[in-house]
Order: C-alpha cells, then sequence, then structure tokens
C-alpha cells in the first residue's frame, strides 16, 4: 500500500505540473479535478484497506530530496487514519469542483496549485523522517497560500495572503525547532530514530509546547488562529473545504505523531495547557462564529471551534496516558480522532453549501441571503444535514465524538492529580458550552440563509447548482447520517491507530446488537445511533402524519412573519445580527463588542445609526504590540544600512569577540 | 624528541602571534609586508615541523603552498601595487597603536583561556597549544582589519587571518589536502580580486581609503 499511496503522492504533484502545461485547454479543469478525485479516492482506499487489514508499518525509501538521505516514507496505522480521511475530504472536494469550477473566471488560478496541495498533504501524512515532513509541510503552505490568492485583485484577500504567508512561515520555523531538538545532537532525523532517543522530561515539554505552537498555528489553536477566519474563506469553496476539513486535520496529524508517537513519555502537567487552549479555543471560536455576519467566515470561525474540541480530546489523552490509564487515554483519543474525521465529513459540506449559495446568488454576506430553501431546494436538504451534524444533534456523526468525549472527561475523578480533577470538569464546561454555543450558530446559519424570505435580489433569483456540486455534498451527507448511525466501524478502523499512540484500544465494536456503542466497560454507558435514528424517524414521521391526520391536509399559505406587523420589506426579518444580538450582549468582555447609537440633532432629517463593533482581543493585546515592536526596531535598526566598511567589519569582529567570552565564561 | 617536538611547535606558533603584533604597530607599508611575509616563513617551518612530527607528508605540501604563496608571491603582488599607488607612508590606523596593542593583548589572553578550557578533555597537549596560538592570530588579524582605513592593510589583515586558519588546520591532524589547497587557492583569488578592486576604487576616488566609498552609495539619503 505504501507503493501505491506514495505513487499517489508524486502522481498528484506531477499533475501540479501537467495542470500548469494545461493553459488554454478549455477541457483542463474537468481533467484535473477528475484526475485529483480519482487519485484521493484511491489514498482513501488504500487507508481504510490498511487499517481494516491491521498491516503494520510499511516503509519506502526514494531516492528524492536531500541527497543520500533521499525521503524515508512510511505508512503505518496512524498515517493510515488521515491518508482515509484526506482521500475522502479531497475526492469530495474534487467531484464539487468538477461543477464549481465551471463558473470560475480564471481557473488557471488554482488548477496548477490544487493536485499538488493535495500531494503535499498526502507526504506529510506519510513522511517518514523530518526532512520529508517539514519539506512537505512548507509545500503545503505555500500551495495552499497560492489557492488563497486566487482573488488576489481584493484588497482584503491580499492582506489575508499576508497574514497567512507569515504565520505559515512562523509556524514552520517553530517546527524545525521542535524536530531538532527531537534529533538531538546525533541528528538522527528518521522517525525510527527519533522513537529510540532517550529525552528529559524538561526536553520533551519543550518539544510539545514548541509542537503545540507549530502545529497549532496550522490548525487554528488560540491565540494563533487569527490568519485562519481571514485565509481560509477568501479561498474558492472547495479549497476552503479542504483547507478547513483537511488541511487542520493534517496539522493535527504533525501533534499527535510527535506527542504520541515520537516524543515517548511527558510529564502529566503538560497535558494542562493542551486542554486549556483547546478548551478556550472551542469556546472563543465559537463565539466569533455566533456573531461573524459573513457565511464563509462563520465556517472558518466553526472550524477553530473544533480544532479546539480535538485539541481538548488530545490533552485528555495525554492525561490519562501519563497516569498509566491506557483504556481512558485511548477513548479520549478515539474521541479526537473520530470528531476530526467527523469534521473533516460536515465541515466540507458545509463549506460546499456556502460554496453552492455563493455561485447561485454571488454573496456571502448572510444579511443578503435568505428563502433559499425554495430557490435551492436540494442544497437547502443537504445544508440541513450538515448543520445538524455540526450542532452535535444525534443520530448524527456529530454527536458520535462530542458523546465520547464527555465520556472521557467524565472519567476525569480517576486522574490522580487534584489539579486535574478540577481542571478537566471545568474544561467540560466550557466544551459544553462550546457545543450549545455551536447549535445557536447553525441554527443562525441555516435559518438566514435558507429560511424567511429572500434579503436580496440575488437571493430571489437564485437557482439550485448543477449535478457534480449536489453530488458531492450528497455523498458527503450520506457518509454524515452513516458516521452516525454505524460509528462503530469508524471506532474499530481507528482501533490499530489509536493502539499504536496510547497502547491500547476500545473493545471492538462490530459484534455489538443494533450497532450499540460501548466504549469501556467502566463508563456504563452506551449509544446507539441507529436506535435513535429509527426513532428519531418513527417519531417525526408520526407526529407528522398525526399532524397531517388530526388537523388538515390542506396546504395552507398566509402572510409570512405576519405577527401584527404586515409590513412586506424582508430586512424587517430576524436577520443574522439580530440572532447575535443576546449572546453579543452576554458575552460582550470577550468580543470586546461595543454598541453606540449615533442620533441625528434636532432637525436633521438622517436616520438614527445603530452601530455594533466587536474585535478579536488576541488580535489588539498580542499581535498589535508585537507588529508595533518590530516596526519600532525595524525604523532603528534601519540605520544599520548606512554604516562604513570598516564598521561591518567591526561588528563582525565584535560580535564574535562577544561570542567567544560568553563562551569563556559559560564554561 | 616527543618534548622537543612540543617546545619547536610551540615556539614557531608562538613566534606567530608575536609577528602579529608586530604587524599591529608597523607603521610603513613595506615594512607591514615584510614582516607578513616572515609570518608566512614562520606558518610554513610550523607546518613542516608539524608534517615531520605526525609524519604527515601532505603536509609538506601545504607549507610549500605558504611558503611560496604567502612568503612570496603574495608580499611580492602587494609591493608592486603599493609601489604604483605610492602609498608608502599611509598606514591611517583609526585609533593609536598602544590601545589596538593592548586590545590585541586581551584577545590573545581571551582566546588562550578559552581554547584550553575548551580542549580540556583532548589528549594532545601540542594541538591543544596550537589552537589557542590559531585562535590569537586570526582574532589579532581581524583587529588589523578593523583598526586599518587602508584597504592595503586589511588585505594583509585578512592574510594573516588565513594565516591563522592554516595553523589550526595544521595541527588538527587530519584535514584533507584537497580542503588546504582549495582554502589556498580561495586564498590567492580573493587577493587577486581585491587587488583589483583596489586599482578600480583607487581609478575612481584616487584613494583606496575605503571610508570614501562610502559617499558614493546609492541608498545613503
Amino acid at each position: 500500500m505504501i507503493e501505491l499511496s506514495a505513487a499517489i503522492a508524486l502522481g498528484l504533484l506531477a499533475l501540479s505540473l501537467a495542470a500548469a502545461a494545461m493553459r488554454g485547454l478549455s477541457a483542463a479543469s474537468a481533467v484535473v479535478y477528475g484526475t485529483s478525485a480519482a487519485f484521493s479516492l484511491a489514498l482513501a482506499l488504500a487507508g481504510v484497506w490498511t487499517l481494516a487489514t491491521q498491516a503494520g508499518a510499511q516503509g519506502v525509501h526514494l531516492p528524492i530530496g536531500l541527497p543520500w538521505i533521499g525521503a524515508h516514507l512510511t505508512l503505518d496505522a496512524l498515517s493510515a487514519v488521515f491518508l482515509m480521511l484526506l482521500g475522502v475530504g479531497g475526492a469530495a472536494a474534487s467531484v464539487f469542483a468538477i461543477g464549481y469550477g465551471r463558473h470560475e473566471h480564471e481557473p488557471h488560478r488554482v488548477l496548477p496549485f490544487y493536485p499538488g496541495f493535495l500531494g503535499a498533504m498526502t507526504m506529510v501524512v506519510l513522511a517518514g523522517d523530518a526532512f520529508t515532513f517539514l519539506l512537505s509541510w512548507e509545500v503545503m503552505s505555500l500551495l495552499s497560500w497560492a489557492l488563497v490568492l486566487t482573488n488576489h485583485r481584493a484588497e482584503e484577500t491580499r492582506a489575508a495572503g499576508y497574514l497567512y504567508l507569515v504565520m505559515a512561515g512562523f509556524g514552520t520555523m517553530v517546527l524545525l525547532l521542535a524536530f531538532g531538538l527531537m534529533a538531538g545532537p546525533e541528528g538522527g532525523y528518521e522517525f525510527e530514530a527519533m522513537r529510540t532517543v532517550e529525552r528529559s522530561p524538561a526536553l520533551a515539554v519543550l518539544v510539545l509546547a514548541l509542537m503545540m505552537i507549530g502545529a497549532g498555528s496550522k490548525a487554528g489553536l488560540l491565540p494563533l488562529h487569527v490568519w485562519l477566519p481571514a485565509a481560509h474563506p477568501a479561498a474558492p469553496s472547495h479549497v476552503s473545504a479542504l483547507m478547513s476539513g483537511v488541511m487542520t486535520k493534517v496539522a493535527l496529524y504533525g501533534f499527535i505523531r510527535v506527542a504520541f508517537d515520537l516524543l515517548g513519555p511527558v510529564p502529566w502537567w503538560m497535558s494542562v495547557p493542551v486542554i486549556v487552549a483547546g478548551a478556550l479555543t472551542a469556546v472563543v471560536g465559537i463565539l466569533f462564529a455566533n456573531i461573524d455576519g459573513d457565511g464563509k467566515r462563520v465556517l472558518a470561525y466553526s472550524t477553530i471551534e473544533n480544532i479546539g474540541v480535538i485539541f481538548a480530546a488530545l490533552g485528555l489523552a495525554l492525561a490519562f496516558r501519563a497516569n498509566g490509564m491506557p483504556a481512558l487515554a485511548a477513548l479520549a483519543l478515539t474521541a479526537g480522532l473520530i470528531h476530526a474525521m467527523n469534521h473533516m465529513l460536515f465541515k466540507s459540506l458545509l463549506f460546499m453549501v456556502a460554496g453552492a449559495v455563493l455561485n447561485a446568488t454571488g454573496r456571502r454576506d448572510l444579511d443578503g441571503l435568505g428563502g433559499l430553501i425554495h430557490r435551492m431546494p436540494k442544497t437547502a436538504v443537504l445544508a440541513l444535514v450538515g448543520v445538524t451534524a455540526i450542532s452535535a444533534l444525534p443520530p448524527l456523526n456529530g454527536f458520535v465524538s462530542e458523546w465520547l468525549l464527555f465520556q472521557a472527561v467524565l472519567q476525569s475523578p480517576k486522574l490522580s492529580q487534584p489539579g486535574l480533577q478540577f481542571l478537566v470538569p471545568a474544561a467540560g464546561g466550557l466544551l459544553a458550552l462550546a457545543a450549545a454555543l455551536a447549535a445557536a450558530a447553525f441554527v443562525r446559519f441555516y435559518g438566514v440563509i435558507f429560511l424567511g424570505r429572500a434579503r436580496s435580489d440575488e437571493a430571489r433569483d437564485a437557482h439550485e447548482v448543477d449535478r457534480w456540486s449536489l453530488g458531492a455534498m450528497a455523498g458527503l451527507a450520506l457518509l454524515c447520517v452513516l458516521a452516525g448511525i454505524l460509528p462503530g466501524v469508524l471506532i474499530d478502523l481507528v482501533a490499530p491507530a489509536v493502539d499504536l499512540a496510547v497502547g491500547a484500544h476500545l473493545p471492538m465494536q462490530a459484534n455489538n446488537n443494533w450497532f450499540t456503542l460501548v466504549p469501556v466497560a467502566v463508563v456504563h454507558s452506551s449509544y446507539s445511533g441507529l436506535l435513535v435514528m429509527v426513532f428519531v424517524v418513527f417519531s417525526g414521521g408520526a407526529s407528522a402524519w398525526l399532524v397531517h391526520r388530526l388537523a388538515s391536509r390542506r396546504l395552507r399559505r398566509a402572510p409570512a412573519w405576519d405577527c401584527g406587523f404586515p409590513n412586506a420589506d424582508p430586512v424587517t426579518q430576524y436577520g443574522a445580527g439580530s440572532f447575535s444580538q443576546p449572546i453579543r450582549r452576554v458575552m460582550a468582555p470577550v468580543l470586546a463588542a461595543r454598541e453606540t447609537v449615533v442620533m441625528p440633532p434636532p432637525g436633521d432629517a438622517t436616520p438614527a445609526r445603530h452601530e455594533v463593533q466587536t474585535e478579536d482581543l488576541a488580535w489588539a493585546r498580542l499581535y498589535l504590540p508585537i507588529i508595533a515592536a518590530i516596526d519600532y526596531a525595524t525604523t532603528r535598526l534601519n540605520a544599520l544600512q548606512f554604516l562604513t566598511i570598516r564598521r561591518y567589519l567591526s561588528l563582525v569582529f565584535g560580535s564574535l569577540v562577544l561570542l567567544l567570552t560568553g563562551l569563556a565564561i559559560w564554561n | 624528541m616527543s618534548s622537543y617536538a612540543f617546545d619547536i611547535s610551540h615556539l614557531l606558533a608562538g613566534g606567530l602571534v608575536l609577528v602579529s603584533f608586530m604587524m599591529i604597530y608597523q607603521d610603513r607599508m613595506y615594512a607591514l609586508l615584510n614582516t607578513f611575509a616572515l609570518q608566512a616563513v614562520l606558518l610554513g617551518l610550523a607546518v613542516a615541523w608539524q608534517a615531520f612530527t605526525q609524519e604527515a607528508p601532505h603536509l609538506y605540501a601545504t607549507a610549500a603552498i605558504a611558503l611560496v604563496f604567502k612568503a612570496l608571491i603574495v608580499p611580492w603582488a602587494l609591493h608592486r601595487v603599493v609601489a604604483r599607488m605610492g602609498i608608502q607612508r599611509t598606514v591611517e590606523t583609526v585609533t593609536g597603536v598602544m590601545p589596538t596593542m593592548l586590545a590585541g593583548m586581551g584577545l590573545v589572553a581571551l582566546s588562550i583561556l578559552l581554547m584550553l578550557q575548551l580542549t580540556e578533555a583532548a589528549e594532545n597537549a601540542l594541538a591543544r597549544e596550537d589552537l589557542a596560538f590559531a585562535l590569537s592570530v586570526i582574532l589579532l588579524g581581524m583587529l588589523m582589519m578593523v583598526t586599518r582605513r587602508n584597504a592595503v592593510t586589511q588585505v594583509v589583515g585578512f592574510m594573516s587571518l588565513e594565516n591563522g586558519l592554516i595553523l589550526a588546520a595544521a595541527g588538527a591532524q587530519g584535514m584533507p589536502l584537497v580542503v588546504e589547497i582549495s582554502v589556498a587557492f580561495s586564498v590567492l583569488i580573493a587577493m587577486i580580486v581585491i587587488g583589483v578592486f583596489l586599482f578600480r576604487i583607487r581609478e575612481r576616488f584616487d584613494s583606496v581609503d575605503t571610508e570614501a566609498l562610502d559617499a558614493f552609495r546609492g541608498e545613503r539619503q
């Protein structure tokens, strides 16, 4: 399987070059996206096959890359889980793009980068040494940056691209440090060699902290998330789906690979920052999703929330592992992995919905949409599946992973450290808050876009999207439902990866009756998606039938929203701002929300205005001071550009002597 | 035999440092070049002695290269440059000789302190002393580059710095000949390039004082 996967990864990279050569070919779009879809599907099958057959780690050594070192590629269970995730996400996005790409004005701004982006992500997942990992990581960052800049004529996009480039460069630098520390002075950059190195706890903590910063900046962990809500929505929608659904997961893969596989034991207290950062990221991310007025930015903020949830799960797994409780660590890690998979499914689906809406109406702002359920009924149904799943409602897949996570949170009293015993339930409370706010955010998302009446002419004249796009969305929606009612299959699939990471896995779920989920015997709780599904379908169908039977079958049309105020103007509807107002008021300190009412002076006929400003505190309190400090330092250091040759020599000489003196004193 | 070996190489390496100090207080260009040639001769002897005691014949080649290039060709070429430019008397120092000498002593103290400390684990006392002296020569060469205004003196400082590198390499037992030859050639080429530039600079600005260049830098506001 590794040979096949490596060949596909290289094939995708080669396809990028081919796409660049296909300028002017009218079918280029279909060819590139079609081939990418086939390749991605093959990757997904390779991942599933590796997991299902429980094949051990397979390696291959390619003579490309650094001379005499080449590239080591390894496919083990952990890689396979993410290969499966990447394959499914990539296939869906590519199929969607076959239809979506027809509407692109400049397809050649996307085509040469798209397959390479997929290929680079595959290489990151398959990498078996630090060089290959970091190189592929950087290629992935750069290609996604090029994709973000597709619509480069918009000033906003260019700003987002710049911010993304800076953050990506920073993240890779930090990862470089982390891997350098892990390799140690002997420079064993192969993962195989890194596993065997004995590390002091202090070094392990430092590496894990660096990984949190490096991988976290790519995944969108607080406070390194600032680029994400700007960059993800700026890309074309299928690329947004890939970046949010898949690339953030590749970043998680990097963290899991190091924290659970390469690094070895980590002190228990290092799980605290991971859990705290995860929980805070979840809450802050979803709060911003609740108040943002742009559909795709709402989705991007929700990605931040889900990354926070997954990081909290990983932190729990670290805590349980450090306490020698592999079964519970397996529970938390399974929750994290399943949630990563689920988030890929529903977030890709929702970004495609946003893309379909964008295609149909040309608008992303929630307050310009509305009533699309009449114009785009199929998309509306598929979107309903997506928002139900992301709101973690049973019987869909979002519920399963959150339920597993909360089962792990409820086991926290078994931890031996009092600090964790207090902290984990508190973090669980934050996660519950985030889950509730997520439901609120997606009620708003769905309600404002699809329900009510059209708020603009474009929304009124929208049309259903093409079959390819619908097919991709339907496939993802189907997978969401299947993963919700048959979660055991997925849990059994990831079991070898969990085993690899924490040395234990959940009991096999395949033989349980009614596809019931029984995670750990000690948990004493179980959940059957199928039974809930049957119940939901039955009770929902029966209620509908009873209502129609007992009331009236007749379809009645009445004035909408006619609650004693029959104003025909659609802007009188409950809008995006109205939905977010209560949350914005309650959470005003977190959101730095300010409301001002501008009253015109007496006699002035202009209308009064109600203005709302919110601000990301991380940006204001952390980034702006850093930017100001850099500005100040560079202005001052500018004088260094105008020294004489002798002064430059003196600088070199002085710093050499200084370093030597330091060395002499230090010794 | 072994005690002699140590004493003689100690003497030669120490001689190199001493000549570095002599170069610092020279105030005539020809005298400076002669001192530099003397340092190169000492270097050749030191390397040849290393070749003899280490029984490493390829070091004789290094010694020969040092003698031919550094003691003969480079000083001769610089002599010609100086003669053609008529700058025999112009050794312009930035600070006085005394502060420079004091700084040089400080540097030697620093490098001996540092090297003896760092190489404590090494068995070979000879290599340790050699490295300490070599670092001193390197630092003194840099000091000379920093404290002189004239481009020719800066070149001499650079060449003297490179002498220190060769001394370190010869003491280290095991630098391949290829590396030494390539270093020697790159230094020679650097000499040629710098020489060409010297004439260009003088053609333009009627001076080889590098400060004169600064007024012509484009980005200066």
